[in-house]
C-alpha cells in the first residue's frame, strides 16, 4: 500500500548518490552504498516496511542474552510484550521486572509470566531503589521519551549498567533522504512518516557518546548493525554505517555515587 | 463493591457448563470451647461461626486453592446459584449467580477445574459469619453495639483458620478487589509463607481521606436515625432511612460522573416534564437510587455496616512496617498483581501506585495495571473482559 505522504523505499540513482556524497565527501562510501542498496537483498528489506522493528530486535536481544550472567537482576523499561524478559527468565533465571506503557502489550507481558508494571516512563522511576537492578534496559525506547535524559540518569541510578539500544539517525541512508531528498527519512529501522512516528527525540550515535562523554559515564561496551551486520566496539566515526546502535553503559569509576549530572551534549 | 451492581451481560444459568451450578454455603464453628478468638483491637469472641462455600475440589498436593476475598457487602456465595435461598437474601439470589460469577467457574478465569475456590463471609458481616446480629450468649440476645470491633487483621486470621479446617496449607492465591483487596493483601503480609499469588483489584494498601469522609457520613446517617436506637433495634425495623442514605452515598462513591452520566444523564424519571416539587422523584437518577437502597435494606444489617465501614476505616498495611510501607511490603513472598481503574476515585489509581511503588523499592517483582474504564469503583466487577484477561494471564503460569 502506497501512501502519498511515504517516501518509497526505491533505490536512489547514482545521481542522487553523487549529490550525497558532495555532502559526506566519501566518494567511495556512496559507491559502496548504491551497491547495496541496488543490491536484490536490500531490495527485499526495503519492500519489507512492517516487519524490520521486529526483525531487528532479534540481533539486540541476542546480544543481550550473551552478555548478562545467569541469575542477574534486570529492569526493561518499555519492554513491549515481554520476550526478551521472558527469555532472560527462561534461559538465565534472572530476576526480571518489566515496564510499558502500553495496556494491550502489557497483557501479553502477564501472559508470558513476566511481571510487568503499565507505567508512564516519562512520569520517572520513583519506584525503584538506588542501584537495585544489576541492568536496566532502554531497547528503542530512549527516542520516543520527552524527557530521555531525566530516564537516562534514572536508569544509572537504578541500574549498576545501563544498555541502551537506538537507531542511528546519523545513519547515511537517514542523512540521504534528508539532505538529498529533502524528505524525512523512512528506513526499514525507521518505518514511520513524519506524523506518525513515536521517534520524538531523535539522535545520532556520535550525540549518544558525546553524552556519555559529557556525563561521565563510561561506555563498557557497544554493539551496532553495520551493513545488516553486527560489529562489536563502535566509536564515533562509524556514525555514518551504524544503523542500530547497542551501548552497554556503566557510571564512570570516582564518578559521584548519585546520578549523574545535567548536561545535554 | 455493590454486590447488585450491573447485570452481567450473559449471566450463567445454573445449567451453563461454567456455572459451578447449584451452591450451597457451608458453616463451621470455631473457639465453641477453649480460650476466645483475640480480636486485634482488643476485644474477644467466642464462639465464631464461619460461612463460606468452596468450588472445585483440593487436589492431592493441597496446593491448588485460590480464597477469594468479598468486597464491603459481599458475601461467601461468589459464583454458582444458592439452592436454597432463603431469608433476607431470599428475593436476591433467586435472581442472580454470586457476585463473581463472571470469574469463577469450570473454564473461566478463577478455573473450577484447576482450583479449589474458597470464599468466607468477613467477620462482622451479616451474612452467615457471626456479627453483630448474631446472639450474645452473654445475653441470649442480638450483640449489637456490644459486638467487639472487627478489623482487617482479624478477617485474615479467621481466613487461615478456615483453611486450616479445610487443610489447606499455602494457597495458590489471595485474590480480592476494593475491601477484599486488602483483606488478601493482609493475608499475604500476615502469613507470607503461605500465600503463593496475591491479586489485588481497585483497592489502596489504606483508604484516602475522601474515603474516610464518605464513610463517616454513612455512619452518621445511620446513627442519627431515630431507628437506630443505639444499636439494639432488632425488635423493629431499625434506621432503615439512614442505612438507604448510607446505601445511596456509598453508591456514587462506587460510579462515577462519567457513567452515571452515561446511564442517566439529566433525563426526567418517566415524565417530559418536571413536577417542580423540592420533595418528589424528579431525575431517573434519584429514581435509580432510591431503588438501589430500598433493595439494599431489605437484606442489610446497618450495624454490620458500621463494623464493616470501620474496619475498612482502620486497615493500614503499612503497620506491618512501623509506617513504613515498604518495609511492610518487604514481609511480601507473594508473586502479586495490582490492578486500578482510571477512573475509580474511592480507591484512586495513584492510591494503588503507592503500594506497588513500595512493592518495587522492597526489590519484590510485581506486576501493575491501570485500567481505563469509566465505571468507577465498580469497574472490578464491570470490566469483566479485561480483568479476566489480566487473572487469567496472571494465574496461568
Amino acid at each position: 500500500m502506497t501512501r502519498p505522504d511515504r517516501p518509497d523505499h526505491t533505490a536512489p540513482s547514482l545521481g542522487e548518490l553523487r549529490a550525497f556524497a558532495a555532502y559526506n565527501l566519501d566518494v567511495s562510501l556512496a559507491a559502496k552504498a548504491h551497491e547495496i542498496l541496488t543490491s536484490k537483498a536490500a531490495h527485499e528489506i526495503l519492500s519489507a516496511r512492517a516487519a524490520p522493528a521486529q526483525a531487528g530486535r532479534r540481533w539486540q536481544d541476542q546480544v543481550i542474552m550473551d552478555e548478562v550472567p545467569r541469575g542477574a537482576s534486570v529492569l526493561d523499561l518499555g519492554c513491549g510484550e515481554g520476550e526478551l524478559l521472558s527469555q532472560l527468565i527462561r534461559r538465565l533465571a534472572v530476576r526480571a521486572q518489566g515496564v510499558e506503557l502500553d495496556p494491550l502489550a502489557v497483557l501479553k507481558t502477564i501472559d508470558r509470566g513476566v511481571p510487568v508494571l503499565n507505567i508512564d516512563l516519562d512520569h520517572g522511576l520513583v519506584d525503584f531503589a538506588d542501584q537495585s537492578f544489576d541492568y536496566v534496559i532502554l531497547e528503542s525506547t530512549l527516542q520516543t521519551l520527552k524527557n530521555p535524559l531525566a530516564v537516562l540518569r534514572e536508569m544509572l541510578r537504578v541500574g549498576r549498567r545501563g544498555i541502551v539500544a537506538f537507531p542511528n539517525f546519523g545513519h547515511w541512508r537517514v542523512r540521504f533522504d534528508l539532505a538529498v531528498r529533502g524528505r524525512m527519512p523512512v528506513t526499514p529501522e525507521l518505518p514511520y512518516g513524519w506524523h506518525d512516528t513515536p521517534n520524538i527525540h531523535l539522535f545520532t550515535l556520535a550525540d549518544f557518546l558525546d553524552w556519555c562523554l559529557v556525563n561521565e559515564v563510561t561506555v563498557e561496551q557497544s554493539f551496532g548493525l553495520v551493513e545488516g551486520r553486527l560489529k562489536a566496539g563502535l566509536s564515533p566515526t562509524d556514525n555514518l554505517v551504524v544503523e542500530e546502535a547497542l551501548i552497554f553503559l556503566e557510571r564512570a569509576p570516582g564518578s559521584r555515587p548519585g546520578p549523574p549530572a545535567e548536561a545535554s551534549p | 463493591m455493590s454486590i447488585d451492581g450491573p447485570p452481567a451481560k450473559d449471566v450463567h444459568g445454573p445449567e451453563h457448563p461454567q456455572s459451578v451450578g447449584y451452591t450451597r454455603a457451608r458453616k463451621t464453628v470455631f473457639h465453641q470451647d477453649g480460650p476466645p478468638f483475640q480480636l486485634a483491637a482488643g476485644g474477644r469472641l467466642a464462639p465464631v461461626e464461619v460461612e463460606y462455600e468452596t468450588y472445585g475440589a483440593l487436589n492431592p498436593a493441597r496446593d491448588n486453592a485460590v480464597f477469594i476475598c468479598h468486597a464491603l457487602t459481599g458475601d461467601a456465595h461468589a459464583a454458582g446459584w444458592d439452592e436454597a435461598p432463603d431469608g433476607p437474601l431470599k428475593a436476591f439470589r433467586g435472581k442472580k449467580p454470586g457476585w463473581w460469577d463472571d470469574m469463577v467457574g469450570p473454564g473461566k478465569p478463577i478455573d473450577t477445574r484447576r482450583f479449589f475456590v474458597v470464599c468466607a463471609n468477613v467477620l462482622g458481616s451479616c451474612y452467615g459469619t457471626t456479627g453483630p446480629m448474631s446472639l450474645n450468649p452473654a445475653t441470649g440476645r442480638p450483640y449489637g453495639l456490644a459486638f467487639p470491633v472487627v478489623t482487617v487483621a482479624d478477617w485474615a486470621a479467621l481466613g487461615f483458620k478456615l483453611l486450616d479446617h479445610l487443610g489447606v496449607d499455602r494457597l495458590h492465591a489471595a485474590v480480592g478487589g476494593s475491601m477484599g483487596g486488602q483483606q488478601a493483601l493482609e493475608m499475604a503480609l500476615a502469613q507470607p509463607d503461605r500465600v503463593a499469588n496475591l491479586i489485588i483489584l481497585s483497592a489502596g494498601f489504606r483508604l484516602g481521606a475522601q474515603g474516610l469522609a464518605f464513610n463517616a457520613v454513612a455512619r452518621y446517617s445511620i446513627i442519627n436515625d431515630s431507628g437506630f436506637k443505639n444499636g439494639d433495634y432488632y425488635g423493629g425495623p431499625g434506621p432503615l432511612a439512614g442505612l438507604s442514605t448510607a446505601r445511596m452515598l456509598a453508591h456514587i462513591t462506587y460510579l462515577s460522573e462519567e457513567s452515571l452520566g452515561h446511564k442517566f444523564g439529566r433525563r426526567l424519571q418517566g415524565k417530559d416534564k418536571p413536577d417542580f416539587t423540592p420533595v418528589g422523584v424528579e431525575f431517573e437518577v434519584e429514581s435509580y437510587l432510591q431503588h438501589q437502597a430500598g433493595s439494599f435494606v431489605a437484606r442489610y444489617d446497618a450495624n454490620s455496616y458500621l463494623y464493616m465501614t470501620r474496619a475498612v476505616d482502620y486497615y493500614d498495611a503499612s503497620t506491618w512496617g512501623d509506617g513504613d510501607l515498604t518495609r511492610a511490603a518487604a514481609r511480601l513472598k507473594a508473586r502479586s498483581l495490582v490492578a486500578s481503574f482510571s477512573s475509580d476515585w474511592l480507591y484512586p489509581p495513584e492510591l494503588c501506585r503507592e503500594l506497588v511503588s513500595a512493592m518495587c523499592r522492597a526489590g519484590r517483582a510485581v506486576t501493575y495495571v491501570d485500567i481505563p474504564s469509566r465505571y468507577g469503583h465498580d469497574a472490578f466487577l464491570v470490566e469483566t473482559e479485561t480483568v479476566s484477561r489480566l487473572i487469567r494471564g496472571f494465574l496461568r503460569p
